[in-house]
């Protein structure tokens, strides 16, 4: 067992989500999309629209659980010159204006090994960041970045799916913080959603076995199923959705969809 | 007692890998979406039962030999050696398996393991296509679906390949995402796979991909190298001295090697795509090249910027245009139990053309920069020098792109 970590933003959001008696929009967009200035727009925009947790994605060239939105997402980003220490440029500045809004980077490792593990937590949590998603770090790849961003004093959420049975869902958890990601199914992001009914019987499987909230996403694209999804879980997670209008619209408009999302939920 | 500890202590194989996390080394591993992990796991516990089940040897021993049509010869190339004027070269001819290439080896033993754990549907990625036509192959004997995705550019440069898999029955999928080679076709693999869990089996062609992979196909190629062991005890009473391989992910080359990594005096030599130079930034030699990385479920040499972006690959030969290595090879390298050389697209179309006038064999592309880099080394080496290269694929699906690089035309002149 870990030592626990001191209280970060991502357990004072879940516990002042859990007070306001509802569950939280979690929003995922791309670092750098479509270029730097109108992600950073839209990132400081998020909380005012009302996201209660921000996941950033990092940008890879090979997104290999993503479907073709993130894909492209990733791709313009890196075109228009998206690094790793701009990413965390962005959390930094992001951080000026709000100390609250807990803010989760989401990618691949590829990009976070080459920059260095160890480095890379350091600059993180410098430049306030609360937590990682890394798709290809599963539990039985741990020792690589999630004990280490523990002991850095980052979560390290872990992603649980319908494949994680209850046999296998001890060993995820072990070492899962801030919160629990439910990908709600066997696929890649923002194709097909999950029915309520099998959302509310996986909620109440992990629920069994952890007292973490537990986000749920992929395939939830409009402010009803979000809104759906909330009043099941602890949060609902948007992000290919969100991804699509920021590419075709831009970001007022972006804003004006999480800021509907948000409205659903609450 | 001392002495046992001291024995033990020191690694006295090459041939042990990967570890219980499916390592080597560094390498390996299982870098893969938790959706997918429980999967492999399941894999990984039916491959180490299976293994050891006369079943399914017996069932793999079978095929190999009756459809395969296995043991391939081990082919002396006199005409070769003799112009080359050093080395005696031997052929292992991978290329007279059914479908012209190694693939097929691999192929047999993943079917057969997909049947036993209930899989009703089969997908694979291909480069060349020699892997998508060895995958639809046994996906017709076995009767099952099968989906292959291939790169939208090598689409275009292995026709006839594609046309050999839909005959098969198989579905070709083009993909246009990112250099629309085989990397890209991949991650679609892998998103598919990903989507469809519970009933697909997916057929990795080469010694990549997360652990049980590289050691699986590893496994299922080895029959390779052990054939070449008892063919050159047959030939010249010997081992040979060299050991020469194309490599792409690495299959050919970690099957002929593998029985020899313990036989120290062998030269063991793996030769990458240099393309159009590797001073050019146009090639796909990942251990020359790269560095170390994590991508497609293992950490391995990739061919990538400061960021941990993946870069283009590019070689003449499909099979080879991969920006990254199988894990065990990287492992190999930085050991030093192989030596990892590159041969440009001009070098490997040279051997391609003399190959075919000296031997009458068309070789492969593949194939043809392990030959390219016999050329450089054979003539320099003694006569009773025994050099064993692997023809690991034929040259037929090859003859457009040659005579576009050569300038020559299909019909008479």
């Amino acid at each position: 067992m870990m030592k626990a970590l001191p209280e970060t933003r991502i357990a004072r959001r879940f516990a002042a989500l859990k007070k306001q008696g509802r569950g939280g929009l979690v929003t995922f967009s791309t670092a750098g999309d479509p270029d730097y200035d109108t992600a950073l727009t839209i990132l400081k925009g998020l909380p005012q629209a009302g996201a209660d947790i921000i996941e950033l994605g990092m940008p890879f060239s090979d997104p290999m659980a993503d479907g073709p939105a993130i894909q492209k997402a990733s791709l313009r980003a890196l075109k228009a010159g998206q690094t790793m220490i701009k990413t965390l440029n962005m959390v930094r500045a992001f951080r000026e204006g709000d100390d609250d809004t807990p803010v989760v980077l989401m990618g691949y490792y590829n990009p976070i090994y080459v920059y260095g593990p160890e480095k890379f937590l350091k600059d993180a949590k410098a430049a306030g960041v609360d937590g990682l998603i890394v798709v290809d770090l599963p539990p039985e790849e741990e020792a690589e970045l999630c004990i280490p961003a523990l002991e850095a004093g980052l979560n390290f959420i872990f992603l649980t799916a319908p494949t994680t049975d209850d046999r296998r869902l001890p060993r995820v958890l072990e070492n899962a913080s801030g919160f629990v990601y439910y990908v709600s199914i066997t696929g890649i992001t923002g194709t097909t959603s999950a029915a309520a009914s099998d959302i509310e019987k996986a909620y109440k499987r992990l629920k069994k076995h952890t007292d973490l909230p537990i986000a749920v996403g992929f395939g939830i694209t409009t402010p009803e199923q979000a809104a759906k999804v909330a009043s099941i879980a602890d949060a609902a997670v948007v992000g290919s959705a969100l991804v699509k209008i920021i590419a075709e619209e831009g970001a007022s408009a972006a804003l004006n969809f999480v800021a509907s999302l948000a409205k659903g939920i609450r | 007692m001392w002495f046992i500890t001291a024995l033990m202590s020191t690694p006295n194989t090459f041939r042990a890998g990967p570890d219980e996390d499916g390592r080597f080394g560094i390498y390996g591993g299982r870098f893969v979406a938790e959706t997918l992990m429980p999967l492999i796991l399941e894999l990984e516990q039916a491959y180490e039962t299976s293994k050891d089940d006369p079943e399914f040897k017996r069932q793999m021993d079978y095929y190999l030999s009756q459809y395969v049509g296995r043991p391939s010869p081990l082919y002396l190339a006199q005409r070769l050696t003799d112009h080359l004027g050093g080395a005696k070269v031997y052929f292992k001819r991978e290329d007279l398996n059914h479908t012209g290439a190694h693939k097929i080896n691999n192929c047999v033993g993943q079917i057969l393991l997909a049947k036993r754990m209930g899989k009703t549907r089969i997908i694979a990625e291909t480069g060349a296509g020699q892997h998508g036509v060895a995958t639809a192959t046994v996906c017709a004997l076995f009767d099952l679906p099968c989906v292959v995705y291939m790169g939208a550019k090598d689409i275009e440069r292995q026709a006839p390949n594609v046309f050999r898999m839909k005959m098969l029955g198989a579905e070709v999928r083009p993909v246009t995402a990112g250099s629309m080679s085989l990397k890209d076709a991949l991650n679609e693999a892998l998103r598919d796979w990903v989507t469809n869990v519970e009933d697909t089996f997916y057929i990795i062609g080469t010694v990549a991909g997360p652990h049980p992979f590289p050691a699986m196909v590893r496994d299922f190629q080895s029959v390779i190298g052990e054939e070449v062991r008892m063919q050159i005890m047959e030939a010249e009473g010997r081992l040979p001295d060299t050991l020469v391989a194309c490599i792409g992910g690495g299959s050919n080359a970690m099957g002929l090697f593998h029985p020899f990594l313990d036989d120290s005096g062998i030269d063991i030599i793996a030769v990458e795509a240099a393309g159009r130079g590797i001073e050019t930034g146009q090639h796909a030699a990942s251990l020359s090249a790269g560095s170390p990385g994590v991508l497609h479920g293992n950490r391995t040499y990739l061919l990538q910027d400061d960021d941990g972006q993946i870069q283009e690959a590019h070689s003449i030969s499909a099979g080879l245009d991969y920006p990254g290595i199988g894990p065990e090879h990287a492992w190999l390298h930085d050991i030093g139990r192989a030596s990892y050389v590159s041969v440009t697209d001009d070098e490997a179309i040279e051997a391609f053309q003399l190959t075919t006038k000296l031997e009458g064999i068309i070789p492969a592309l593949e194939s043809a920069h392990a030959i390219a880099h016999v050329m450089k080394i054979a003539g320099n080496l003694p006569r009773d020098h025994i050099m064993v290269l692997n023809l690991s694929g034929r040259g037929d699906k090859d003859l457009n792109t040659v005579a576009t690089a050569t300038g020559m035309t299909f019909g008479v002149e």
